[in-house]
């Protein structure tokens, strides 16, 4: 399986990532837009990272094998983006597409935020801000310790940055010389009370955070396939964690939600669905 | 006779297990010396993790090598795993690991530290958790056992211990199962029910009750979650009257789970001993007997039900 995503990730170009991108996007929006609710901002800010992460050879998995002992983890702390995960899930071959059809209803696999143990794929319960990468830490000591190779990835948000048990784990990482841990920060500049630079304006500089903190850093764009993949596969630095700070739009391809301070979440009516329909496929 | 206090137990004892089980992993938020950890922190520094003061990441971090097949076992004092809850929660409990919370220094048994440092309410929320198991072990022997049963058990557990060295009760080879009461002293007249040191206090008002000709029984509960229902309601209905003790509030803990299921089962009359207000500083001795939760309180609350007031 392994063979297999390494073979898949050489024959992917942007193009065909950036096409694999737009038909996850299309799959989570008509989820949202059957269950009536849900978090498109960061369902698509975060869609392209993890598209790359999943079928741009990064993640070492195998979806007949959920619990394969040597897979690599990918956790999604920023768990109000579940339907990127189970649409990246679904695509991969975890499970059937039709579980989205079922997303936030009564006995779903889908649930709201992800739920461990709810769908094969997803590694941890997640919604709470500020937790993922503390799990990732321990995930990663845990590799460190068995010489597995394994590494971990944790999708966060910028938002979350603000919660103070983040801090905790990022001053933590580097005294363990965590090399295996990367994290993404899904940079998309907005939170549900408006634009981060207002809420928080001291979030930034950001990287030079994380860097004080002895992390090595890289910025880029998180919706260009050329600066994803080169970031995820050059070699990590040894002896430090990696924060990937991708820089994203919020509701990333749909004209309406784009920057839009009030698409953290909500319901998506009949004609904003035709229209985002329209603009994911243009 | 000989105190010790539950925290020595536990340090010693998660040395022992870690000599031999290469799966257990041992972490704290810089209390680690006051967890008795510190020849576990000089002769397996890498199963050992201090993360600083940082409770929350602890927990988190803790669930993470669950999950990476180790049995981690994270210990603060209870008091300040409070802004852990939020990963116990979620990444503990709702993930269902096998991670051991250990919190020390329970109730007011970090007494001259005074109210900020005394744990009140830590196993009223953990209690409120799905999944998680409570042990709260009466002393250092039984302790002992009680963390071997623990590394065994699946899924999250909480692990009370007290810094105060106090009265061996249990012996040392008394079999310990998790979700088991133990009967002290069978009696006719009224239940005593106790957890961790506060067994001991039962004891000593036991013996102070026959004076008048009371006979109690003496049940100890060192596992709260799961509660040991049959014990308590076979108990409750021989005697037809209950006190609970419990160095911790009077919401939420071992009175209020006793209460749930007399009342569910029509039976007996309750009254609670526990704490209804803040710790204070002063010697373990004075405050618990200043806040209602030693043997004296206990005779007290017993000859009252006894006579119907």
């Amino acid at each position: 399986m392994i063979k297999k995503q390494m073979s898949m990730s050489q024959a992917n170009n942007s193009q065909e990532l950036t096409q694999i991108a737009r038909e996850l996007r299309l799959l989570a929006l008509r989820a949202m837009y059957q269950c009536g609710s849900g978090h498109p901002g960061s369902t698509f800010s975060t869609m392209d990272v993890l598209t790359a992460l999943y079928f741009g050879g990064i993640l070492k998995y195998d979806p007949a094998q959920p619990d394969w002992q040597e897979r690599d983890y990918f956790l999604l702390s920023n768990g109000h983006a579940a339907p990127a995960l189970y649409a990246v899930l679904a695509k991969a071959g975890y499970f059937a597409e039709t579980e989205l059809d079922k997303l936030r209803q009564l006995g779903a696999g889908a649930q709201g935020h992800p739920h461990r143990g709810a769908l094969p794929g997803v590694e941890i319960s997640s919604g709470s801000l500020g937790q993922g990468l503390s799990v990732g830490i321990g995930l990663a000591r845990a590799a460190q310790l068995k010489k597995s190779g394994q590494k971990i990835y944790v999708m966060q948000s910028d938002g979350e940055q603000e919660e103070g048990s983040t801090w905790e784990a990022v001053m933590l990482a580097p005294k363990l010389g965590l090399d295996n841990l990367i994290t993404i920060i899904d940079k998309n500049g907005m939170q549900i009370d408006g634009a981060t630079k207002q809420v928080m304006p001291s979030l930034d500089p950001l990287a030079d955070k994380y860097r004080a903190f002895g992390w090595a850093v890289k910025e880029i764009d998180g919706h260009n396939f050329d600066e994803i993949i080169p970031a995820f596969k050059e070699v990590q630095e040894e002896g430090k964690p990696l924060v990937i700070i991708a820089n994203t739009v919020r509701g990333k391809g749909v004209s309406f939600m784009e920057n839009s301070p009030s698409w953290h979440a909500g319901k998506i009516t009949d004609e904003q669905y035709e229209q985002a329909k329209k603009d994911l496929m243009k | 006779m000989e105190l010790l206090s539950t925290r020595q137990a536990f340090g010693e004892t998660l040395y022992e297990i870690m000599k031999k089980d290469e799966r257990v992993f041992a972490l704290t938020a810089d209390l680690g010396e006051s967890l008795k950890m510190g020849k576990i922190m000089e002769e397996f520094p890498e199963r050992f993790l201090d993360t600083g003061v940082a409770e929350a990441n602890m927990a988190g971090v803790a669930a993470g090598l669950a999950l990476g097949s180790f049995v981690p076992v994270a210990g603060s004092f209870a008091v300040f795993l409070t802004r852990a809850f939020d990963h116990i929660r979620l990444q503990i409990c709702q993930n269902n690991l096998h991670v051991i919370i250990v919190g020390s220094h329970g109730g007011v048994s970090n007494a001259p530290d005074g109210g900020s440092a005394h744990a009140l309410e830590d196993i009223a929320y953990m209690r409120a958790l799905p999944n998680m198991t409570i042990l709260n072990p009466s002393d250092y022997n039984e302790t002992k056992k009680a963390l071997a049963a623990a590394i065994e058990y699946p899924g999250p557990v909480y692990f009370r211990l007290y810094r105060e060295p106090t009265a061996q009760i249990v012996s040392s080879d008394a079999e310990f199962i998790i979700g088991k009461a133990n009967v002290l002293k069978e009696g006719k007249d009224i239940s005593l029910v106790a957890s961790g040191p506060q067994a001991a206090e039962a004891i000593v008002a036991a013996e102070d009750l026959i004076k008048d000709g009371i006979d109690a029984e003496i049940l100890a509960l060192p596992t709260i979650k799961p509660l040991d229902e049959k014990t308590i309601l076979t108990s409750a209905r021989k005697t037809g009257r209950v006190v609970t003790l419990e160095d911790h509030s009077i919401n939420g803990g071992l009175g209020s789970a006793v209460a749930e299921v007399l009342a569910e089962n029509n039976v007996g009359r309750l009254y609670r001993l526990g704490l209804r207000q803040f710790g204070e500083s002063g010697n373990y001795q004075d405050l618990i007997k200043k806040v209602g939760i030693d043997s004296g309180a206990i005779s007290r609350a017993a000859r009252d039900l006894v006579k119907g007031r």
